[in-house]
């Protein structure tokens, strides 16, 4: 569904990402795991439109996407949660949320939406009022995803989800993800420093180290892998 | 002091056209984060579109008036939509610094164009509106200062429906707020940048023929003095906060016309650059603005 061949983005001098290769096939849940600066979030925000790739192509649903802009991305079905979950603070849970449909017109669809996430996060519902800046880190990053899927997507990326939430939080998040992807057959890549987490989620990963694929391999075997155990799975 | 309420009416007329010129900068401030230094030229060029069309029309009447206003917002939203196109659209994502350069050019060309096209020699302002007088006891009234308090509270009106109740408005506060986030959830900032422009722009325009109306001499370098106030008027209201905008370009209105006409009038101009000066040592953020961290 989503195809990235040799891409390489840079910063002025510095090379971010080193063309870097992966596919990711309709309805699964890939994951793409590395530390600090090895280049998962500018892979992200290149395949959204926000960075302009130095060489590589980028495919979704056989279209090439990798000179469009970040809204025409979205309007074909492809939409980020972006790392620190980026709500708009100022604006209620309400108006996020509604922002999130910004490309639907239909107030029908747009209600039957909305209904399907609060399903999904009950809890957005209970603080449908209150100002986004003032829920938990937890809350927040529910409010990113159903904000996301308000765009009704068809491939969702998350930026490290985990992210400074708390542990009872991110199990959660992670059980509600897998959901999406099972209830909803939304394609999902899923960026993470929490390779535990990911690899048990996840059908496929790719180990992203100073912006180059390292490992690649099915979830279930790089669980075992010793490469892996050493750098991220803590032994 | 027994002439107050008479100052303090003027001050008022004043004061609404700084806030008309003022809610320029602070939407383009606050949606695209820099300082359109050009605006004062888009204000300028609104009042000459005004005295074409006070001069077409012949008669003085309501429609003419009216016309002419309308036909000043027009040309200045275009004016500000073809700015932002050729100047401002190319430095997207270049250093603050090469904007602002950028903004001063267009605003020197814009003057010096408007010379060549207008000519450098100050000319009469046609009157627009049929104008009377009324006496309220010591209050003498213009009907062109109410249509000013008037014209501008439409317009003030007007803007906060357009930026809270509508599709784009919606979309110039999420990009405020955050142009990624705003970008992640489909909303084109193109075409938010651009609406921004003619927004403020058309505000501009009617602020040209408002002020024009009641200080009748207008020449292409007309702009600069009540653009600068404006500006100051902006930043004392908070940057960025459209109620700031007006309640800053009423205070500075008021405080220029109570020292003009007072024993101080030589400071009148003084007045609103020690009054910028004071906000940036006490409350840098502006009366209704919020503290902001600059992001480096």
């Amino acid at each position: 569904m989503l195809s990235v061949s040799q891409l390489s983005v840079a910063y002025g001098a510095i090379k971010a990402v080193n063309g870097i290769s992966f596919e990711i096939p309709r309805g699964a849940i890939v994951t793409l795991i590395g530390g600090n600066g090895a280049g998962k979030t500018t892979t992200l925000q290149t395949i959204s439109g926000l960075i302009r790739p130095a060489a590589g192509t980028i495919r979704f649903d056989n279209e090439d996407i990798t000179r469009l802009a970040p809204h025409a991305i979205v309007a074909r079905g492809l939409c980020q949660v972006p790392e620190g979950r980026m709500v708009f603070t100022n604006l209620s849970v309400a108006e996020n949320l509604a922002l999130g449909s910004y490309l639907h017109r239909d107030p029908e669809q747009i209600a039957r939406t909305l209904h399907h996430v609060f399903e999904i996060f009950p809890r957005l519902k209970e603080r449908i009022k209150q100002t986004a800046g003032t829920l938990s880190g937890g809350e927040q990053q529910m409010l990113a995803i159903g904000r996301a899927l308000m765009s009704r997507p068809r491939f969702l990326m998350l930026d490290e989800p985990s992210l400074g939430i708390a542990p009872r939080l991110v199990t959660t998040i992670f059980e509600k993800i897998v959901e999406i992807n099972r209830d909803q057959g939304i394609t999902i890549l899923l960026v993470e420093q929490n390779a535990h987490l990911a690899l048990e989620i996840s059908s496929h990963a790719y180990v992203l180290e100073t912006g180059q694929i390292v490992v690649a391999g099915a979830s279930r075997d790089l669980r075992n892998d010793p490469r892996l155990k050493a750098a991220y799975l803590g032994g | 002091m027994s002439d107050l309420p008479q100052q303090l009416l003027n001050g008022l007329s004043l004061g609404a056209i700084y806030a008309l010129i003022a809610l320029g900068y602070t939407l383009v401030y606050g949606v695209l984060r820099f300082i359109n230094f050009a605006h004062s030229e888009v204000f300028m060029v609104g009042a000459f579109v005004g005295c074409y069309i006070g001069r077409l029309a012949g008669a003085v009447t309501w429609w003419s008036g009216l016309t002419a206003l309308a036909a000043a917002m027009l040309v200045c939203g275009v004016l500000g939509w073809i700015i932002e196109k050729i100047a401002y659209r190319p430095l997207r994502g270049a250093p603050v610094l090469n904007v602002l350069i950028t903004a001063i050019g267009v605003s020197l060309f814009l003057q010096y164009g408007g010379q060549l096209v207008f000519g450098a020699t100050p000319r009469t302002f046609p009157p627009l509106f049929p104008e009377t007088r009324v006496s309220l006891g010591s209050l003498d009234i213009s009907t062109n200062q109410l249509i000013v308090i008037v014209v501008t509270t439409v317009l003030l009106v007007a803007l906060q429906l357009i930026v809270k109740h509508t599709r784009i408005g919606t979309a110039m506060r999420a990009v405020a707020l955050n142009p990624k986030a705003a970008q992640l959830v489909g909303i084109n900032t193109n075409t938010v940048f651009s609406f921004t422009f003619v927004l403020g722009s058309a505000l501009a325009g009617a602020g040209g023929v408002l002020y024009a109306m009641n200080y009748p001499s207008i020449d292409p370098l007309m702009g600069v003095m009540p653009g600068l106030k404006a500006f100051v008027a902006a930043i004392l209201g908070g940057i960025g906060s459209i109620p700031g905008a007006a309640l800053g370009g009423l205070i500075l209105g008021a405080a220029e016309t109570l020292v003009g006409g007072s024993q101080f009038s030589t400071y009148k101009d003084a007045i609103a650059f020690g009054l910028l000066i004071l906000i940036l040592l006490a409350r840098p953020s502006g009366l209704l603005g919020r503290a902001t961290v600059e992001k480096v």
